[in-house]
This record gives C-alpha cells, structure tokens and sequence, in this order.
C-alpha cells in the first residue's frame, strides 16, 4: 500500500484487515519484527511550506531527508537536531524520509545541548489505527494549546499513529566549526573532560569518545559552532581548561570537522562489522563503569557520555549492568529481535499507561504491532 | 465563561473528607474554613473565584499519593495548585474541589554539576532553582515573567516559557524526569539524569497537561553553565511594522539572539512611568540580547545593529554597563505589573508565525480601536508569542464582556494566521472554549483520549483545557457511576 493522500491513508488504515508493517524509507530497520501488510508513505512527498525568517518548515512525512536538507541548504540552515544516516550500521538500503526521523526521534550528537529531534518538532497531522486523521501542535515556536501529541508521536515508531505531515523548527548553520581532539585518553578521563567542557560556558554541540578512531586509537573529540571569532576564542579556551587531561589539538577545516562528527552521529565505527549493536541511554558519568562491566564491547560514548552505542558479542545481558536509564538493542538478528525486548520494558505502572494509550490510539493494534515490545 | 456546578452529592461528604485527609495530613495540612478557602478562590486570572471545598498541602510524595487516594475513592475533583500564578485559570477551583497545594514541597533533593541536572521537589519556585546552583555557575533555563513566585510545579503542568527561549527552549525542553502521582494514588518515575525515557514520550505529554494527568511531585531538570556575559541592545522604530520587519531579518540573518522582546507604544510608556529605564519615546520597541564573551558579544550586536540600521530605527543604544542592561530588562520584565497599576487587563499569549507580525499588529490595532479598548503589546518577538494586554475597567459594568469578545477575537486571528490560543500560559479556563477555533472533534478526541488513560474517572482538574461541550460525556459518566 503507498497513499498519495492524507485520505487515502486514513482510508487504507480504516479499510485494514489485519497488521500493518509502516515504511517511511525502510532504513531505519529497529524493533521487533513487523509481520504485516507494508505500508508506505512515500507517496506522501513535499515540501509544504518553508519559511526561513520564521525558521520553520512543513512537510509532508513521506518526503526524503535528502531534500528537506537540499532546500534548508540552500537557505544556509539546517536541521539541527543532525539526525543519523543508520543505513551503514543496520545493512540498510532507500532513502531516509522525515517521517521516518521523527517516528524514530532520530537525534544526533548535537543532542547534548541543544536538544532531540522531538525538542525541534512543532506539530504533527497522523492518521491512528481506526483510520482518524488527527492533527495537534501547529508550526509555530511555542504553543502550549492542549496536550503535545508532538512529542508523544516522536519516537513511538508508527505504533500510534502514521504521520502524514510534520512541522519542525530549523535553525541558520554556523559561521565555523572547531573540534577539539585528544588521542589516548581512558573512557573515565575522557567523560569527566566532556563534563568539564560541557560544564563550562563556551558552548559545546558535541561530546563524543571512541574506543578506536580512524588510526585505533580512542579518540575524544569536542565540538563548538557560532561565529568564526567566537570559535577560535571558545577553542582557545577549552584547551586551556582541559590542559591538565591531555592534549587537545584543534581541527578547524570544515569538510573534517563534519566528517569527524558524521563518524559520530552514524555509528560508523561499527558498520559491517559483526556483532550486535545496543544503544544505552544513561547518565553520562555512570558510563564509563557500565562498559567497564561488560566483557569483550567496544564503545562509541555520543552526548558526553549520555549515548552509549556498544558493539558487543551477540547474546551479551547489556541490561544487567545498568543502574538507571535503559538499553536498546538496536542491531541484531531477527530471531534475536524476536525473542529479546528489543526496547527496554518499562515497569509496570508505565507498562500500563503505555498500554493503555496503545489500545486508545490503535485499538485493532494494527499499527507496527509488537514493534517496541 | 462557564464552569461546571458543584454536585451536591460531593458538598455532602465535606466534613468526611475533611477527617480522612486530616488523618493523613494532619490538621495543619488540611484547610476547610471558609474564610481561610478564600487565599485559594483565584490564581492569577483573578477575574474568576471560587473558593474551593477544601485545601491540602501535603508535604511529601506519599502524602500527595494518600491525599488522591481518597479523594479518588470519594469521586471528589482535584485541582492542582503551584504557587497560583496562572494567568489562565489553570489553578481555579470548583465549590466540589479539593485544591492540592505543593507549596510545601521546595526542597532540593540533589545537584549534580557533572551530569548537569538538579532534582528538585515541585513547590519549590522557578528562580530559587537557579539560586541554588548559581554561586557554582549554572542556571535553570525556563524563564517566565513570574519566576519569582511560580512553582516548578505548575511550570511542568502548563510547560512554561520565557524571554529566553528563543535560545533555550521552554520548560519541555530542559524536563529530563519526574516523579508523579496518578489520581488513584499509584506513584510513577519517568526518566531521570540521562537524556531520554525509554519507551513512549510520556514526559512530553505529561509537560503542558495543565495538571490533568496526575500531579507532578519531583523533578530533574537540565541546569546550564552561565554564558560568559549578556548584553542587551535597545532599538526604537517609528512604526510596528518596522519593528517586525528587523526581527525577521534578524533572524533570517542566521544570528540567534538569546532573547528578542517588543514593546508598543501603551507599553513602553507604562513601564517607563514604572521601571525608569530610559526608553525612547517611540511607536515600538525591541530589546535584543546575545549572549557570550565580550568579542562575542561585540561581533553578534555589530551584526544585528547592522540590520536594524537599514530600518531607520529612531534609537539603538546598547546597555553600556550591568546596571543600565539591568534595567533595560527591568523595564520589560515589570510590564504586566506596570499596566497593572494604571489599568485592570486580559493577558492573552496567543502565538503567531514570525513573519506574520507587521499583519497581525496591524488588524490589533484595528480590532482595538473597533471595540473601543485599548491594547498594549509585549511580547517574545522572536517565536512569534505574542502578549496582547487589552486594557478595561473592572468597575465598568460589561466592560469584561467586551474584553473577552476583543480577546477571542484576537486569538482566533492568531489562528487563522497559522498560529495558536496559547505560547505559553496554557488553556486553562481562559482559552478552553475556544478550542474549537483551533481543533476539530477527532484532534480533541485524541487529546481527551490520554487523560481517560491517566485519569478515568477524569477527577483531576476536570473542567479545564477541553470545551465543556467536548469533555461532557466524560465527565458526566462520573455522574452515572
């Protein structure tokens, strides 16, 4: 099934027989496995509206990353949230769409302060599992009119709802970049010199170590963005600050800079490699002991230490270790995807809202059934 | 504006309800004297009052729980209360009612600098949670004008905003968990110090559910490092339109001010009367602030006095020292108190596109004159949320009548321009009715549709956000049971 309409979405949810399998681009393969009829919504393509003084733009949710990108580009802005490129890292093929992004609240490295995917979503038009089209949130900067089904809608995986049209907050690109990087440090060392530099007023908009970088080596990397003079002055100043860790070099070509952090946000350190991939959401400087518990990972630390991606031999108990925050198994095989939670399971008085909105917003439970357990 | 009437089934239970509450609470936590109900008949929004039946103010988490327990075995409504300032109505009582208070919860329960979080009991005000992690160079984001006196519990309940979040977000945006009461006295934890919940977003919904689907007991919230330094920048222009046309273009310039407030004429000459901080005599104002060190500060206000020049403002004059940039915001942040003192008024904060500005000022000024009352403008400029004050006369017998019709009617232009009722005050009563400006049946179904999940029996703050109309059916099963 592929909509060309809102209406037609509505239509074909309402006239369902059974099971839906929800395909925005279908690279963002996470969840348990869907059996069902596809569902896709490409067809619901474009850009609706883009006003770039207002730093908004709406669209419908079928319409390819790629493009939205292209024309925030050409406005010299950008989707500032940077959501990730998982088709590396899952074997995955196709073209990311918007909908997609905000079905998986996809957020990159630039999380850590300035906020998630869902943080930059205004509002959502969706069709839910009876075939109503609802819409809530609208595609200004605040509003506070009724209950945020925004947020709701991001990250619950099409298990709601279908989105058929978002509006999101953009935001200008910088003037320059500057990474800070340090070779050598331990995962301790290097969490407690994100928290200092993120603790620190000079603005950071990535924190991120890795157990090997492109030469072995693990690698700590800092980012700032703003105007040219600013950059060099907060670069200046985070190296003095971190002096005493080790030796920060700073990298300032910009074509680096943002490979550097598109190594990052796309988890390129594990693609094609075998294993399976958890992603562990935590508190940053309990990171490092939950990794050191865990035998044979390797570790890209994102968000100062908040995002953990392990590589991790296949059958490996991530959620044992953990004292708070929970554990995705995100790359894994299907017969594992099945039978493990692939999203952690949430105690029981949560269980039983979650639960229970499920059977409000999709009571066949037709919508990407069992996806997120 | 309609509320619902008080079931005398519930006036009945009073003296019961008030010896099941007192035994969890004790007899000072517990208030049913008339007299003393009258400190909780209004919040903010004081044209409207009713005092409620009963007023608690449970001191911990599990006395909050026992408190709903009760109250939910009795079918007795609840209405959360932070510190009363909701200039929506949010906090308004039924004459059925128990008002639940947080004010007794303020402590600080922890600060941790290196995962940059503070957890915090939900009484506590909005501006003592940056007093508390100051001294050691952090602040809390969320900014609203009342942060003196509001609590972080009615921050969450209406997702509170500010002047600065244009750079920082607002109350949703800087929310990492909480510890909430469901209305049958079941405690939930969402989230905590790392940075998503698992699972469905039920944080994002719990922020801005006006305290309808359970109360909000404790929270984690996002504590910043302090930029280096801020410096506001005072630009006055012979027109509205003008002024809306720079901010636009401030923004469109790929600069983000931390903060971008206007003030029309009515405004400015009010606060000016009031807060004596130097404002030009002009048609409109705007008070752009960045943000950082001082080169950087220097470079972003050269860029965006750049821009403003090419709009021919009448003044630009940059805060030369602490004092004078204090008392530039001084001026702004006293606005509503300003207009107070000369006038009674209706707040409204519907929130508009950015670039419909000049348009929508315009046909305000012409609704205005039509109806006969005048309109101060204050606002956050630079998302669009707009503060139309309408100014009339309390004592004026049907002047609050017109004030409301002159109200709505601005809210639906809002509207019908692309934007919404509310940018950050919430529904609350205020802008209940005119949900239907906004949502079609199946929209506010979907809403209603999470509170009967968190609230069945639909007791807690039962009467606000939705249309009457809308929420009937619900409310009135509670009837049938």
């Amino acid at each position: 099934m592929r909509p060309e309409t809102e209406a037609e979405l509505a239509e074909m949810i309402a006239a369902a027989k059974g099971p839906l399998r929800i395909r925005g681009g279908g690279t963002r393969e996470v969840g348990r496995p869907v059996e069902g009829a596809a569902l896709e919504t490409g067809g619901l393509s474009g850009i609706s509206l883009y006003e770039p003084g207002a730093l908004t733009m709406v669209a419908g949710a079928g319409t390819p990353l790629a493009e939205i990108e292209a024309a925030l580009a050409a406005e010299g802005q950008r989707l500032a949230f940077e959501p990730g490129d998982w088709r590396g890292l899952l074997g995955t093929e196709g073209q990311s769409t918007i909908g997609g992004v905000v079905a998986a609240n996809a957020s990159g490295p630039r999380r850590v302060t300035i906020g998630a995917c869902r943080d930059f979503m205004l509002g959502v038009r969706f069709v839910d599992g009876a075939g109503h089209v609802v819409k809530n949130g609208g595609r200004v900067m605040k509003n506070v009119t009724g209950y945020d089904l925004v947020k709701l809608m991001s990250g619950a995986w099409g298990t709601l709802g279908v989105l058929s049209e978002v509006s999101f907050k953009v935001l200008p690109q910088p003037e320059a970049t500057g990474v800070l990087l340090c070779e050598g440090l331990s995962d301790a060392a290097a969490i407690a010199a994100l928290s200092r530099a993120l603790g620190s007023p000079w603005e950071v908009s990535g924190a991120a170590h890795l157990h090997r970088g492109v030469d072995g080596a693990p690698v700590t990397m800092i980012r700032v963005e703003g105007l040219e003079n600013a950059v060099a002055y907060r670069c200046d100043r985070l190296q003095a600050l971190l002096a005493d860790v080790g030796t920060f070099t700073v990298e300032r070509d910009p074509e680096r800079t943002a490979a550097g952090w598109r190594h990052i946000r796309d988890v390129v350190p594990f693609q094609g490699r075998d294993g399976e991939v958890w992603r562990l959401s935590v508190t940053p400087s309990e990171a490092p002991g939950i990794v050191a518990q865990l035998e044979g990972v390797e570790a890209v630390y994102d968000w100062g230490g908040g995002l953990v991606w392990l590589l991790a031999p296949e059958g490996t108990d991530v959620r044992r270790v953990l004292r708070s925050g929970h554990a995705t198994l995100f790359r894994a095989s299907a017969v594992r995807r099945a039978a493990e939670p692939v999203f952690a399971p949430q105690p029981s008085p949560l269980a039983a809202l979650e639960a229970g909105l499920r059977a409000k917003f999709d009571p066949r439970q037709i919508l990407n059934p069992g996806l997120m357990g | 504006m309609d509320m619902p009437p008080p079931r005398p089934e519930r006036l009945a239970q009073k003296s019961e309800l008030v010896a099941r509450l007192g035994k969890v609470l004790g007899p000072s936590g517990v208030i049913h004297a008339e007299a003393e109900l009258r400190a909780y008949e209004c919040d903010a929004l004081s044209a409207y009052r009713c005092p409620p039946m009963v007023a608690v103010l449970p001191a911990r988490t599990e006395e909050v729980a026992a408190v709903l327990r009760i109250c939910h075995q009795m079918g007795v409504p609840v209405v959360p209360r932070g510190a009363g300032t909701s200039l929506a109505g949010g906090a308004l009582p039924t004459a059925d009612c128990v008002i639940l208070g947080v004010a007794r919860m303020n402590a600080v329960l922890e600060t941790d600098y290196a995962n940059r979080v503070i957890r915090v009991q939900t009484g506590r005000t909005n501006l003592s949670v940056t007093g508390a992690v100051e001294a050691d160079g952090f602040f809390y984001a969320p900014d609203p004008s009342s942060q003196l006196a509001c609590a972080i519990a009615g921050n969450i309940a209406m997702n509170s905003g500010g002047a600065h979040c244009l750079k920082y977000g607002v109350t949703t945006n800087n929310l990492l968990g909480v510890t909430m009461v469901l209305m049958d006295g079941s405690v939930v934890e969402i989230g905590g110090a790392h940075m998503d919940a698992g699972g469905l977003d039920l944080l994002g919904v719990i922020c801005g559910s006006e305290g309808q689907l359970g109360v909000v007991t404790e929270a984690t919230l996002r504590i910043l490092p302090k930029p280096e330094g801020a410096r506001p920048v005072l630009m006055g222009f012979d027109s509205n339109e003008v002024a809306g046309a720079c901010v636009s273009d401030i923004i469109k310039a790929g600069i983000l001010p931390v903060a971008i407030e206007f003030m029309d004429r009515p405004c400015i000459r009010a606060c000016e009367d009031f807060a004596h901080a130097g404002y030009p005599d002009c048609e409109a104002l705007l008070i752009v602030e960045v943000e950082g060190s001082e080169a950087e500060i220097d470079d972003q206000l050269a860029r965006i006095k750049a821009i403003a020049e090419r709009h021919d403002p009448l003044e630009l004059r940059e805060a030369r020292d602490a004092d004078e940039a204090g008392r530039i915001w001084l001026g702004r942040k006293s606005a509503f108190g300003a207009m107070g003192q000369i006038n009674d008024y209706m707040c409204l904060d519907g929130t508009i596109p950015v670039n419909e500005l000049p348009l929508v000022l315009r046909r305000i000024s012409e609704m205005s004159r039509d109806y006969g009352l005048e309109v101060a403008n204050v606002f956050h400029a630079g998302d669009g949320n707009m503060h139309p004050l309408i100014l009339y006369n309390a004592n004026k017998p049907g002047d609050l009548e017109l004030c409301e019709r002159l109200g709505a009617d601005i809210l639906k232009l809002c509207v019908e321009v692309g934007g919404c009722l509310t940018g950050e005050h919430g529904v609350g009563i205020e802008k209940r009715d005119l949900m239907w400006d906004q949502y079609g049946a199946a929209d506010l179904e979907a809403q209603m549709a999470v509170k009967d999940v968190f609230d069945p029996a639909w007791l807690l703050n039962p009467a606000k956000v939705f249309p009457l109309d809308a929420s009937e059916g619900r409310r009135g099963q509670l009837a049938a049971e």
